[in-house]
């Protein structure tokens, strides 16, 4: 039955939806969460780089100043029109309440936990409002860790409507925002990590970025993190045996083999620490800066790229006075396009103005498209320019308007035709790579998206490597130990686990002490 | 007639007496119950006090004004100060002691307290009203009141006695085991386990061929335990030293041959022993890989033929356990006096009691010692010595006393067992103090006595002489750090150790940090105003204590800065009546936890086994609304 549940909800994906957002995962987990949590400046709409860690304390404290006794019903699906709509309640009431309203072969109240039942909801004049199938789970095991009912009911909303209008009476009230996955999160269903990976799960704007959340979400980095932690007890260990245990007839370990395995722990964390960049990206998206002196098709770029004419095109230098920004989508990463208005001298004052809004845009850009006319000469002045405002390495040049018969030879990265599409794909593949910045992360990497966890991995890095000045002074295991703890417990704060006792039972277990 | 004392200590072991003394010295008559007067204070195990960790505890109970130290100090035939190349917050001291000895100056140092009444008896019933201590029972049905009882009953509380498939009733070797208080206290509603430790056999020390073993000396200037232990008259007796030697792989093969009469392989004992202190059967088939194991011949005292074998604690069949001996080097013809056996006794997990080791179902009932589900006769005399403070403290209406965990192993012991309680026999290791750079053994008297002088333990005078090294070292200090050597006289210093000379002169403070230079050697340069340093010049222990301060004082301010931090949780308060039950959010396993031990602050929950991170971010938002 378990199965077929599983099977079910393979299909569903991230929905969103104006205020409200449900997200199903394949193993039918589902986070409902609503924009009405967030504090009402923190719509997730409005959330801007670098806000989108939604503060921990207040989602918490939202959390326990409510009353979570009490049994919660609401949609979880999108409004809308589809083929099916899933109406969700939780909390002791739940199957009382059901049993009230559905009528099938057996009471809800009697049926085990992750079993389907096909039934018909009825009004108390013994009218059929529809034909629907309640799943039933089971505290402990449903996403809220409560009691709780899943009825999927034909996709109209009159019918979602009439149904929880029914179910209000049976001392059942409308679930706040976010309600399901605070009493997930209550219940002990979701962890520190994990929480935080609910909150960027829902501001996840991309394929990548779900992805990205989700993984944490698994604990692919919580896996890593305990890897990491695993060693640092080891190393941990072998210092702490030569101090508690000098009079034990065992092996104690050498200077060099310990730097070698705090330099190892170092690197491990390096390359987390890399993932960063990346995992920024995957939360936040990529800045594109498209420049270029007037007239060379940047807005012709940039509207071939979103197929859709948003930026004003025209024949007339200096058209796009202002930054025109546009989101999109490639391969899954978002990138923010901003569209700047030509960079040249001038009187005209809004001019002027666009001029110093499109240097601001360069400042801040990821990636800058040097964007040129095949026409025309690579501006050296405005490249010198650039050059002066961002990185080299940030840069693509550009070369538009090129003729497939008449390939040039000038130096660029890129060779295009915003008119036909030739060299788009090619101009994605740079993008990308220049995101990438030569590493490559498959969805199976640990990636590192969260401030609060580069902070800490910094942190561990800056005490390991106070511990490696220890051994390399030659201080005694008692000072190499204090930042190996440190270290430990920044690891450990991540993941939300720290405990003493782990360095003697590990000792216990591997060394033969007791004389 | 109805006896009626202030204070009743149950048990004169190491606990017993601490507990038995303080409580006196704060001038409460005891009744000290022990089922024979001759077994006070006797070793039931290896004739050691101290070690790693353990030394330090034996240093604390001293600054706070135990006895332990001055009797290991009197009864004592080997110092030895262990860790002495590690640095100087690991150093601990070690003595080997005369058991007789150690017993006899226990039995004085008792007696010489006239408010301590020695009752040869056993308890076997305590009576509680209104959940409060009104008296116990003795064996023989004789009631003595009291409304403070401290029980520190050691192995004897339904002790049971293994060897190989036969076991035999009783706490220690010939000694009666204690019945009917267990079944007493779990009646009271108190959970009871079964824990388990050994003990090695004990051999004819002139069937020993000591010739071919390897000499363990002691030091060459051995330092004693207590504080107030006069150096001049120390060491009281002739020192002796221990030997060492080495099971093989023929050893291990008669062992293996008794296993299936070992009462561990077979499932006899159900109790939990100590990992790091196994028999040798489990050294043997825990580490196979290992071809060899070191066993240590510690002398049982100065006149006695005992031979204690540290290291081949046994519970194997007698026969077994002799024919292995005889294969070891340097025991092939020994004679075994004693075999080695197993020892499984009840214990009281301690979640049970408070940090001021009251319990916390009876009122004025304290628990000390191995009932805690510690091991080690330091560990008890710890408990022992505050659980008998806070029993006086009590009847005195006086301040309770909760050393913290940056304070003293004796505090990280204490709240080790009532956050985390113990499924194992729990033993002090230095690597459990978490702020181990500041509890020093060597400076234990300055963190703790004034502790023991609010509870008249120690004297204004021995007070007065602690305050005088704080002074002194606070003088020395301001003096290292403006007084200068010259450049010439540091580069004479340098050259030496070959590191590149300096061309200004420096405070005396700033050249000490250099990991190569002892403070005793700069001080013999000639500096800015060697008059001002005369003081410290001839003292050694200033020496010694202002270079630990000024080399290690990046460390040691790191850690003090940690402190701090930790004690803003410390101090977040949780008021006792909180219930638990009306946080829905909390983890199941985390509100059970909390509600067994009932924290008293927010840095105690936190350290509770199974309470998690946002359990406790759960308290925080709350206790804070």
């Amino acid at each position: 039955m378990f199965i077929t549940y599983t099977k079910y909800f393979a299909f569903s994906r991230l929905a969103v939806n104006g205020c409200c957002k449900n997200i199903r995962f394949l193993n039918g987990q589902i986070i409902t969460l609503k924009a009405a949590m967030f504090p009402s400046n923190h719509q997730p709409s409005s959330i801007k780089h670098p806000c989108y860690s939604f503060p921990l304390s207040v989602f918490l404290r939202t959390m326990i100043l409510q009353n979570q006794n009490d049994t919660i019903v609401a949609v979880a699906t999108p409004a809308g029109v589809g083929a099916i709509s899933i109406i969700r309640i939780s909390g002791k009431k739940s199957f009382e309440a059901i049993d009230t309203i559905f009528s099938g072969k057996i009471k809800i109240a009697e049926a085990k936990s992750h079993t389907i039942h096909y039934g018909k909801i009825i009004d108390e004049d013994e009218n059929l409002i529809d034909d629907v199938l309640v799943l039933v789970f089971r505290k402990p095991h449903s996403y809220t860790g409560e009691d709780s009912v899943e009825i999927s009911t034909h996709g109209n909303q009159f019918i979602t409507k009439e149904i929880i209008e029914l179910l209000l009476p049976h001392d059942i009230r409308i679930a706040e925002p976010g309600e399901f996955t605070k009493r997930a999160f209550l219940n002990g269903k979701l962890d520190l990590a994990q929480a935080e990976a609910v909150i960027e799960v829902i501001n996840a704007r991309t394929d990548v970025s779900l992805r990205g959340a989700r993984n944490q979400l698994d604990g692919l980095l919580s896996k890593k993190i305990h890897e990491l932690r695993t060693q640092l007890i080891d190393t941990s260990s072998l210092v702490e045996l030569e101090l508690d245990f000098a009079e034990e007839d065992v092996e104690f370990v050498s200077h060099d083999k310990l730097l070698l395995m705090i330099e190892n722990i170092i690197s491990e964390i390096d390359k987390l620490l890399a993932t960063y960049s990346f995992g920024k990206v995957i939360r936040d998206g990529v800045n594109v800066a498209l420049v270029g002196i007037p007239n060379v098709g940047k807005s012709s770029l940039l509207n071939y790229i979103l197929k859709e004419a948003r930026a004003i095109v025209s024949e007339i230098p200096g058209t796009t006075r202002d930054v025109i920004r546009e989101e999109v989508s490639i391969n899954g990463i978002l990138f923010r396009l901003f569209d700047t208005a030509g960079i040249r001298p001038s009187k005209n004052e809004i001019e002027i103005e666009g001029v110093l809004r499109s240097r601001e845009a360069v400042k801040n850009a990821d990636v800058v498209l040097f964007v040129n006319d095949v026409q025309q000469k690579i501006s050296k002045e405005l490249r010198e320019e650039l050059l002066q405002l961002t990185s080299g390495e940030k840069i693509i040049t550009v070369l538009n308007k090129v003729d497939l018969e008449n390939l040039p030879e000038k130096e660029a990265d890129v060779y295009i035709s915003a008119l036909t599409g030739y060299g788009i794909n090619n101009l994605f593949v740079k993008l990308q790579e220049k995101v990438f910045s030569g590493n490559s992360y498959s969805e199976h990497s640990a990636v590192v998206s969260n401030p609060r966890h580069y902070e800490n991995l910094k942190k561990a890095i800056i005490y390991l490597q106070h511990s490696i000045n220890a051994i390399k002074q030659n201080l005694s295991g008692e000072y190499i130990s204090i930042d190996l703890r440190n270290a430990e417990n920044s690891l450990g704060e991540i993941i939300g686990e720290v405990t003493s006792d782990d360095i003697l039972n590990n000792i216990f277990s591997r060394f033969c002490i007791g004389k | 007639m109805n006896l009626s004392y202030d204070v009743v200590v149950v048990g004169a072991g190491h606990a017993g007496i601490e507990a038995a003394c303080a409580s006196a010295k704060m001038g409460l008559q005891v009744a000290l119950v022990t089922m024979e007067k001759k077994a006070i204070g006797r070793m039931s195990c290896n004739p050691a006090i101290g070690g790693t960790a353990k030394g330090h505890l034996v240093r604390e109970i001293d600054a706070l004004g135990g006895v332990m130290g001055i009797i290991a100090d009197q009864s004592g035939i080997q110092f030895r100060m262990l860790n002495r190349s590690k640095g100087p917050a690991v150093w601990s001291p070690r003595s080997q002691n005369d058991r007789k000895l150690y017993s006899e100056v226990a039995i004085r140092v008792i007696e010489s307290y006239e408010k301590i009444n020695i009752i040869e008896s056993s308890i076997v019933e305590i009576l509680v009203e209104n959940k409060k201590v009104s008296a116990v029972v003795t064996s023989e049905n004789k009631k003595i009141n009291s409304n403070a009882v401290v029980i520190c009953s050691g192995t004897f509380l339904n002790g049971l006695m293994h060897t190989g498939l036969k076991a035999v009733s009783g706490g220690r070797f010939g000694e009666m085991p204690a019945a009917g208080l267990t079944e007493c206290l779990v009646q009271l509603g108190f959970e009871s386990g079964r824990l388990k430790t050994g003990t090695p056999p004990r051999l004819n020390k002139n069937s020993i061929n000591w010739d071919v073993l390897e000499v363990q000396p002691g030091d060459e200037n051995p330092q004693p335990f207590s504080f107030r232990t006069k150096i001049s008259e120390f060491p009281y007796l002739p020192q002796v030293n221990c030997h060492i030697t080495y099971t093989d792989a023929s050893v291990h093969r008669v062992l293996e041959k008794g296993f299936n009469e070992s009462p561990m392989f077979t499932g006899l004992i159900r109790g939990v022993g100590p990992r790091y202190c196994p028999s040798i059967e489990d050294k043997i088939v825990r580490f196979k890989d290992k071809e060899r194991h070191h066993l240590f011949l510690e002398p049982e005292g100065l006149d006695s033929d005992l031979i204690y074998l540290n290291g081949f604690s046994t519970s194997l069949p007698t026969e077994v356990q002799l024919e292995a001996l005889h294969k070891i080097k340097g025991l092939e013809e020994v004679e075994m006096i004693r075999p080695g056996y197993a020892v499984e006794y009840d214990f009281f997990p301690p979640h049970q009691v408070d940090l001021t080791l009251e319990t916390k179902l009876i009122e004025g009932l304290y628990f000390a010692g191995q009932i805690n589900g510690t091991s080690g006769y330091e560990e008890a005399a710890a408990q022992g010595l505050i659980a008998g403070i806070n029993a006086s403290a009590k009847i005195l209406h006086k301040d309770e006393l909760v050393l913290k965990r940056s304070e003293a192993y004796i505090g990280v012991m204490i709240d080790d067992l009532v956050n985390k309680s113990t499924e194992e026999p729990y033993r002090m290791f230095t690597s459990r103090a978490e702020h181990r750079l500041l509890l020093r053994q060597d400076n234990s008297d300055r963190r703790l006595s004034h502790h023991g002088h609010k509870y008249q333990l120690l004297s204004d005078e021995l007070l007065e002489q602690v305050n005088e090294k704080k002074k002194k070292l606070l003088v020395g200090r301001e003096l290292l750090e403006t007084i200068r050597i010259p450049s010439k006289e540091i580069n004479s210093l340098l050259v030496k150790i070959g590191e590149n000379e300096t061309e200004s002169s420096e405070f005396i403070a700033k050249i000490v940090k250099r990991p190569e230079l002892r403070l005793k050697d700069i001080l013999q340069c000639k500096s800015e105003n060697d008059l001002a340093l005369l003081e410290i010049k001839n003292n050694n222990y200033l020496i010694e204590q202002l270079e630990i301060e000024l080399k290690y004082e990046g460390y040691i301010k790191r850690q003090e800065e940690v402190v701090k931090k930790v004690e803003k949780f410390e101090a977040l308060n949780i008021p006792l009546s909180f219930n638990y039950l009306n946080l829905n959010s909390l983890s199941t396993e985390g509100r059970e936890k909390l509600i067994k031990v009932k924290p008293r602050s927010i840095g105690q929950a936190s350290r509770i086994s199974g309470v998690t991170a946002s359990d406790i971010s759960i308290l925080l938002v709350y206790l804070r609304k």
